[in-house]
């Protein structure tokens, strides 16, 4: 593919990936932290991931590899759009292999394979304020997060108890960053959370209609909030992936007919791929679904 | 009795631009004392309620507290953390509408529960229980615990919000018109509640109330207000049975008799 | 030995602010002294200023000038001048008042009204209570009617509730007015019995007494009180 001549390298003009670059910086000194940024319109709907484009438009070099995930999956519209999207307007190459990239754009899940020093998550975030449930005043919630006022926090997951007997919060799960800042981590299946801790890769959100851009650094604590008596756990699967037999990995329940079958698939399509490769076979994997074409 | 004061003011005073909200106020509070300000709308009362309780900054005086650890703060030199944190630990403050002062859409044991859950109580067992605790001392069933304050009476809901403020053990407590909104009866079982947990908790207590029934029933100590300046203090039943100033005489004499 | 209460030249009056200022002279002069364990009641006809005088002692009502002499702590204090805190100490630990009218509280029983007086002074409420029933049923108030609030109740059952709160503790002075109005024949030999203890005791009393029966057999003087008559009306 070939540069389009009319736009700058990576769609944004460099003074707004400067502007962008400094509240990254910004948010990588305060981990956890909510910088504002001047978001930029940009050619995708609200929701479709435009905080995480410009992130990955003001990080992005001719030499980066991009990987674009959709609930862990590379192949659907949200995924290939943004991945053609810099193709065109970066000229970079893209990858589906997680191992391969050195930027992973990502919406709702994080890659199963452990990530490296040197990769970069960029997270596209649709609500960043995680007190926003019970305290709708924004002029309130930042005074709550610079007094560390993180109270209203547990009593959403009392809530969850009192209501359902556990904590029944599975996605954008709340954690508190390097011991100071309560953090939204977007709205990634609560399984994905212990990944964040401790992770060697550097960890960017960015949600474009509200303007905000928070960070992970490598190596950083990423612990998520519970109760003494209701400790903190990830969703636990009973069944291995219908299709690579994996276990200890995210599933998605996919339903196959309208007699209830139905059967779970590895979230996380590239480790999927990857594990069938190596050859490993679930019990709806391969010759079945052949059968059936 | 303990042998310091827990609040003293000096000369307080509030304008909002030229206009007067109160001035010069001067009084000790101490502890286990209830305190009455009375006087119509537009008296200053709820003004000086709001600069005792550091909602609002005023013009010129000092309010000095004893906190727990007995040192002497000026409220209005503290950080803002520690204010907040002094609000909603050591301090309640109970609004004339319950919905100002509640989590309407959590539900009642959260609402008792939160300000535990704010000072570091992270045990679910026990944040409940004590909510349990709480709502069977302001005589609400503990099978309301999970139902949100929407569906409650106001006498309910004003019950809630006594309960929320109280469980971390305040010594001080404002309240403003704490029975404002409710019906006659409602009122009569909630200043008995409060009269009951005042002096059972040795609570010390400013409440701002129009109605002279409340002062009596509820204060130790009242002071009278008129267009902001505080006319006559002293004794509660001396105050409403030898009455001194015209305003105070006129006010005692509306009350209706039943 | 100094007295239990000394009166010393106390003066009242009311401005009736709302009558145009109009100066309702009450008494003057009022001087005279109650010794522990002796009755002095205060005669004179209505309106001459003995309730006012009471409601003075107690704190209840302002005093233009004078001096209201007790001991309290060992210590000697002037109520007419006292700070409301210090009024309350002393309504709390030395002088005690049996209005006419009981001023009742929703939903107390009647022997939690009898028995608050012991219990803010920091007695356990179980033994306070129990020294509650015994007064009560004393007094011949129904056993049914203890764990009721006692706005229901007739004139007389509420004097007694009233009575019984009065009497519980052992405060130095205790304050009587009206005691006995609306009380029978036999309750009224009863309160006349509960004020010789009293006296025993060494408390110092100060009431009134319309019932010339009664006020004969308790007294043990009294103050007439027109001779408090202000001499100037304003």
């Amino acid at each position: 593919m070939s540069l389009i001549p009319s736009y700058n390298f990576a769609y944004l003009d460099e003074q707004t990936k400067r502007m962008i670059r400094r509240s990254i910086l910004k948010a990588i000194a305060i981990p956890g932290y909510q910088v504002p940024f001047a978001s930029r319109e940009m050619p995708m709907p609200y929701g479709w991931g435009t905080g995480g484009v410009q992130v990955t438009a003001a990080i992005i070099g001719p030499s980066d590899v991009l990987k674009v995930i959709d609930q862990g999956a590379d192949d659907t519209t949200n995924a290939v759009s943004i991945r053609a999207f810099f193709a065109k307007v970066a000229n970079v190459a893209t990858t589906t292999h997680t191992a391969d990239a050195t930027i992973i754009q990502t919406r709702h899940r994080i890659p199963e394979r452990p990530l490296q020093a040197g990769q970069v998550l960029v997270y596209q975030v649709p609500i960043p304020e995680p007190l926003r449930f019970l305290e709708p005043r924004e002029t309130e919630t930042r005074k709550m997060h610079a007094l560390e006022e993180y109270g209203l926090m547990h009593v959403k997951l009392y809530e969850d108890i009192a209501k359902h007997g556990q904590i029944a919060t599975t996605y954008a799960y709340p954690v508190k960053v390097e011991g100071r800042y309560v953090m939204d981590p977007s709205p990634t299946p609560k399984f994905d959370n212990p990944k964040m801790h401790m992770s060697p890769a550097l960890q960017l959100f960015g949600a474009g209609r509200e303007m905000r851009i928070y960070a992970v650094p490598p190596f950083t604590e990423v612990v998520s909030l519970d109760f003494e008596d209701h400790p903190f756990e990830i969703q636990h699967f009973t069944q291995p992936c219908a299709l690579c037999a994996a276990t200890g990995v995210y599933l998605d329940e996919v339903i196959l007919d309208d007699h209830g079958g139905h059967m779970f698939v590895c979230s996380d399509t590239d480790n999927c791929e990857e594990r069938r490769a190596q050859g490993h076979r679930g019990h709806l994997s391969g010759e079945e679904l052949e059968a059936a074409e | 009795m303990s042998e310091q004061p827990l609040l003293r003011v000096e000369g307080l005073s509030k304008y909002y631009g030229n206009r007067l909200g109160c001035k010069d106020v001067s009084f000790e509070l101490w502890p286990g004392e209830v305190l009455a300000i009375v006087g119509e709308s537009g008296s200053g009362k709820t003004t000086l309620l709001n600069c005792l309780s550091t909602h609002l900054e005023p013009s010129a005086g000092r309010t000095e507290y004893r906190m727990r650890d007995e040192v002497w703060r000026n409220l209005y030199e503290l950080s803002e953390a520690e204010r907040r944190f002094l609000m909603r630990t050591d301090w309640g403050f109970v609004h004339q509408n319950p919905a100002d002062g509640l989590r309407m859409t959590v539900s009642a044991g959260a609402n008792v529960g939160e300000r535990l859950m704010a000072v570091g109580d992270r045990h679910y067992g026990h944040i409940r229980e004590t909510a349990i605790d709480w709502l069977g001392r302001v005589e609400i069933a503990a099978d309301r615990i999970d139902d949100q304050p929407r569906s409650f009476s106001g006498g309910m809901r004003q019950r809630l919000q006594i309960a929320r403020n109280l469980v971390t053990g305040p010594r001080l407590v404002f309240m403003d018109e704490p029975t404002g909104g409710l019906d006659v009866s409602v009122q009569a079982r909630l200043l008995d509640l409060l009269r009951g947990l005042v002096g059972e908790l040795g609570l010390a207590a400013i409440i701002v109330t129009h109605d002279l029934a409340v002062a009596r029933l509820l204060s130790h100590r009242m002071m009278v207000m008129k267009d902001g300046r505080v006319i006559e203090a002293g004794l509660t039943d001396r105050v409403l049975d030898d009455p001194r100033e015209p305003y105070t005489q006129l006010l005692v004499s509306s009350i209706l008799q039943v | 030995m100094t007295a239990a209460l000394s009166i010393r030249n106390l003066s009242k009056t009311f401005t009736m602010h709302l009558r145009d200022g109009v100066v309702l002279p009450v008494v003057e002069n009022v001087d005279f002294d109650v010794h522990a364990g002796e009755c002095v009641v205060l005669g004179g006809p209505s309106g001459a200023g003995k309730s006012s005088i009471l409601k003075m002692v107690y704190g209840n009502y302002g005093v233009d000038g004078g001096a209201i002499l007790l001991v309290h702590d060992g210590a000697e204090i002037d109520l007419a001048t006292a700070d409301p805190r210090l009024v309350l100490t002393l309504r709390r630990d030395t002088i005690a008042y049996v209005s006419q009218f009981l001023r009742t509280v929703p939903r107390v029983s009647a022997l939690d009204v009898v028995a608050e007086p012991l219990v803010i002074r920091g007695v356990d409420k179980s033994e306070a209570q129990e020294r509650a029933k015994a007064l009560l049923a004393r007094l011949n108030l129904p056993e049914r009617l203890w764990s009721l609030p006692p706005a229901t109740f007739s004139g007389g059952e509420q004097q007694r509730v009233n009575i019984a709160r009065g009497f519980i503790t052992d405060h130095k002075v205790l304050l009587l007015d009206e005691p006995t109005a609306s009380l029978d024949a036999t309750n009224r030999a009863v309160v006349v019995e509960m004020i010789a203890q009293k006296k025993a005791a060494g408390t110092a009393l100060l009431g009134i007494f319309h019932d010339e029966d009664v006020r004969h057999q308790v007294a043990d003087r009294i103050v007439d009180v027109t001779a408090f008559a202000p001499r100037i009306a304003a």
